[in-house]
């Protein structure tokens, strides 16, 4: 057929082909189909482009959207405007990575598995966890699969969760629990915060888990010590954190507090917004839980000639292998992007990471005292990484559409989870955000708030 | 390839190198402490590497000669739809107007995203004959997840939760009863028959009031048709469960059967297999559920609609719906790729697509049917199954001649699948392989034949030519070694 650029096929080859075959025309080759079932209609799909055109009309649709290349962001709750470096997008464009399939032959395979036995290690210096996977498909399923995890391990079925964890997570958590007949417990929050009296009083021995956000959905973080002395007092249940990792290259990680499990998206650290996906969830556990870890595993070992190399291990979890008694259905995770957050964590650094962290830290408090000086309710006043909450005092979507108006991408508006929330807006400040745009933007939500 | 030992790039750390730039810091500045808790502010700093920029370049260089991808050559891994992945298809996707954009939007500043899911929908429900789709799942066994987890709130609305089982061939993928599991329902397999098709006397012995669904992929995952899909569905429909299409193998039927018309009320599709979203080295994916209109109150949210004004938006008023099985929308970056790779064949390529995938795997099996057991007599689709047997005889595995293809250069075919086939290996050409590429490695397969009668020991202890030789996989499950550590640290 000629004029498809991707099918080699010749007319010549079509024939040759038949022949060897022993077939006098292609029909045969579907003569196990029955009749009835045959398609006989052509598909009614859009008509195909060329190669100019499918770029003129793609670009059209991308023009539509108001990126945040165009507009300031002050969006976040879950997915930021981050600096990528751009070696990050050289290494991800090289076709032995991109077009190359799970690493099962292990000999010409060893570029991806060692990318992932580092991406492994990355985590667990982040998180402070013992091991990691080599991804989930992003942070919520990796949080449902914790929770998961959690009751398999102690056939407790209550799970805990508190109110300021991502609203979407919870969501997810929801429709996984479901299927398992789990029980979900939502523990209310107070000033931003997990209650922790309340947190309390719902632990009891049928606990399989308590799930916290470190730093949760408003920006909060969570005093996960005291958190952790509570929920290791029972003894079966396992405290479940999911972490922003970009904060943990500032904030005390997980693992410091004898977390059992800690769970995130890589989002922030080199991966780009692409209206919410592909990310790359995370997954990290201590010693004692690493034969339970859902998803695919590399380890080191040695070949014949003792020389070091990476393999796929620990497969007896898995569902190639296990079937209906897996750890987890996971096959497909988000390999490339575990490697784009793997180029980004290696060209920030030791140093950078660190730093990094540190100018969303200053960003934010900055823009709040900006906020303050607009006369702007900030609510919660913990402390907080690079989001808080402000009080618009009118509808957040009506301040949003503004704020585009006024060349600004607003926040996020938390009373679309919760009428009690209404007119409240989650800020995130990124390292992006320069002062001269957090003043223009405090001027501007000043200027539409205060009408 | 070089036999090198490739450092990790922690062994390439040295204190003080940076890859990374940032603007000094311009608003006024505070003392941490008086921010943060200082039980909460960090004691050590993580162990990155410290690295210069151009060791960060070569070191993934120098692993990216480590791998073997579509790019580098022929890779007919059975099921996994290793075909071409369009250039221009990346070039699409990394648009500033797809990748810097939120999903937290306002609707009116992402109308261009929006319109093109939508459309991605009513095309994919047009190659699998469904009256609706959700793109949220993100891969293929998350997909599967979601039908199932649809089936059951349809059994839950009707009040019929005596339905715990789903009946799944013993040819199945393992995602299938793995899904099932998650999903909460216990897994019943029916058995083939020998022309490797689910057996219909099995299949009426295990389907009965208990049954919530039937899981087949079609052709199935020996590649063969299922000649008998209605009747199959009939057996599950009279039973009163839900049939379900495993996408994995659409990429043999688009233009010439739809699952819709078969009897299927529920399919995912594996949008990096057939639809070209790349397979990253093990994602991400996208897998996309399509549901008869019975079903479809119960998909996930929110679905993408067109408004009557003609704009796009989510609908989240739902009542019904499972819920989310995602946060946000599905992997985006996948969904653009495969409605780019759509709009790309038309509806012409697409049949075209699968008609050379068949002759392909027709051919190739036809031209390595003298050397090999062929367990099955039928023609294939787009992928089949040889079995190793007569070479096992010889004292030469599977796993060896697999071993011995990647010395020529040849990803080798998946293998020890399906299970229910003594040595298989599963083969998958894909319709983007020329058929100079097919006869290349049918005659190299076919010489691995004659060596395994002749000179056995050199396919036992391939590779020979690979960066490494075999490794140690007991040690490393036994011992596991999952991250580095510093020498001192250990």
């Amino acid at each position: 057929m000629a004029g498809f650029r991707y099918l080699p096929v010749t007319e010549d080859d079509r024939l040759a082909m038949l022949k060897t075959i022993g077939v006098a025309d292609e029909e045969e080759l579907y003569s196990d189909i029955p009749e009835k079932i045959r398609f006989k209609e052509g598909l009614k799909v859009e008509k195909a482009l060329s190669e100019p055109e499918l770029l003129r009309f793609f670009s059209g649709l991308a023009e539509q959207n108001i990126s945040t290349s165009r507009l300031p962001s002050f969006l976040g709750a879950g997915v930021y405007d981050h600096f990528i470096p751009s070696v990050v997008d050289s290494v991800i464009s090289r076709g032995e990575f991109y077009t190359a399939y799970t690493p099962y032959q292990a000999e010409v395979s060893q570029g991806e598995l060692q990318a992932i036995f580092e991406f492994q290690t990355l985590i667990c210096e982040l998180t402070g966890m013992d091991a990691a996977n080599s991804s989930m498909y992003d942070g919520s399923t990796a949080l449902a699969e914790a929770a998961l995890l959690s009751y398999g391990a102690s056939d407790h079925s209550k799970i805990i969760v508190s109110e300021t964890v991502h609203p979407e997570y919870r969501e997810v958590l929801n429709t996984y629990a479901h299927g398992r007949q789990l029980e979900i417990v939502t523990i209310p929050s107070l000033n931003g915060m997990t209650d922790l009296k309340k947190l309390e009083k719902e632990l009891d021995e049928e606990t399989a888990c308590v799930i916290v956000q470190y730093p949760n959905f408003y920006g909060q973080i969570e005093p996960l010590k005291e958190i952790e002395a509570t929920v290791h007092r029972l003894k079966k249940a396992h405290l479940i954190v999911s972490s922003n990792p970009l904060a943990l290259g500032l904030l005390t990680p997980p693992g410091v507090f004898n977390a059992d499990i800690v769970v995130g998206d890589c989002q922030p650290l080199g991966i780009s917004e692409s209206f919410g996906g592909p990310h790359c969830g995370y997954f990290a556990v201590t010693k004692k839980l690493i034969r339970k870890i859902p998803g695919r595993l590399v380890g080191e070992t040695v070949d014949e000639k003792g020389q070091r190399g990476f393999v796929l291990t620990l497969q007896a979890r898995e569902q190639h292998i296990r079937r209906d008694k897996a750890t987890s259905n996971i096959c497909s995770n988000q390999a490339l992007n575990a490697l784009a957050s793997s180029v980004a964590m290696i060209a920030f650094g030791k140093k950078g990471i660190r730093k990094l962290a540190e100018q969303n830290v200053q960003k934010a408090h900055y823009a709040v005292e900006r906020l303050k000086k607009e006369r702007l309710t900030i609510e919660n006043e913990g402390s907080f990484f690079n989001e808080f909450v402000i009080n618009c005092g009118k509808p957040v979507k009506e301040v949003n559409q503004a704020l585009i108006k006024k060349g600004f991408i607003g926040g996020y508006d938390l009373g679309r989870d919760s009428a009690s929330l209404k007119n409240k807006m989650l800020i995130a400040v990124t390292e992006m955000r320069t002062k001269i745009e957090i003043d223009q933007f405090a001027e501007a939500l000043g200027g539409i708030v205060n009408v | 390839m070089s036999d090198q030992n490739q450092p990790l790039i922690f062994e390439e750390s040295k204190k003080e190198r940076v890859a990374f730039s940032l603007p000094e810091i311009d608003v006024p500045e505070k003392t941490l402490n008086s921010l943060i808790d200082d039980e909460y502010i960090r004691k050590n700093d993580p162990e990155f590497p410290e690295v210069s920029e151009l060791q960060l370049v070569r070191h993934y260089m120098a692993l990216s000669k480590r791998n073997f991808g579509v790019d580098n050559g022929f890779y007919p891994l059975g099921s996994c739809t290793m075909k071409y992945n369009p250039k221009v298809n990346e070039v699409i996707a990394r648009l500033d107007g797809f990748t810097k954009v939120h999903p937290y939007q306002d609707e009116s500043t992402v109308q261009g995203a929006l319109e093109l899911l939508y459309r991605l929908q009513v095309n994919l429900e047009a190659i699998t004959g469904m009256d609706a789709m959700t793109l949220q799942p993100a891969a293929g066994a998350h997909g599967e997840w979601t039908g199932l987890m649809i089936i059951r709130a349809f059994h839950e609305a009707n009040h019929d939760t005596k339905r715990t089982k789903v009946i799944i061939p013993d040819t199945a993928h393992g995602t299938n009863p793995a899904s099932a599991s998650v999903a909460g329902f216990e897994a019943v397999t029916v058995k083939s028959d020998v022309n490797g098709l689910v057996d219909l006397e099995d299949l009426e012995r295990v389907a009965d009031d208990h049954t919530a669904a039937l899981m087949l992929t079609n052709p199935n995952t020996l590649g063969l048709f299922e000649t008998h899909i209605q009747d199959i569905a009939r057996i599950v429909h009279a039973a009163g469960g839900k049939v379900y299409y495993d996408g994995a193998n659409m990429n043999a039927i688009m233009g010439v059967t739809r699952p819709g018309d078969m009897g299927y009320d529920v399919v995912h599709l594996n949008l990096h297999k057939t639809f070209t979203g790349p397979h990253g080295g093990g994602g991400p994916g996208s897998g996309p559920v399509g549901v008869k209109k019975e079903l479809a109150p119960f998909l996930p949210k929110p679905l993408i609609i067109k408004k009557e004004d003609g704009t796009y938006g989510f609908d989240y008023d739902r009542p019904d719906s499972i819920g989310r099985v995602k946060a946000f929308y599905g992997n985006f970056g996948i969904n653009v790729r495969a409605y780019a790779y759509i709009r790309t064949m038309g509806a012409e390529g697409l049949s075209q697509v699968s008609k050379d995938a068949v002759l392909n795997a027709n051919y190739l099996l036809k031209r390595l049917s003298g050397n090999f057991d062929t367990p099955f007599k039928q023609f294939c689709k787009h992928e089949f199954v040889l079995s190793g047997s007569r070479q096992k005889k010889l004292g030469v595995r599977t796993l060896d001649m697999a071993k011995r293809l990647l010395d020529f250069g040849y990803y080798p075919p998946t293998i020890y699948f399906p299970l229910i086939v003594d040595e298989a290996m599963m083969i998958e050409p894909t319709e983007t392989e020329s058929k100079e590429t097919l006869d290349a490695f049918a005659d190299r397969l076919i010489e691995i034949s004659y060596e395994a009668e002749e000179n056995p020991e050199i396919v036992q202890e391939a590779p020979h030519q690979t960066v490494i030789s075999r490794l140690d996989e007991t040690r490393a499950a036994r011992h596991p070694i999952l991250r580095y550590q510093k020498p001192e640290a250990k």
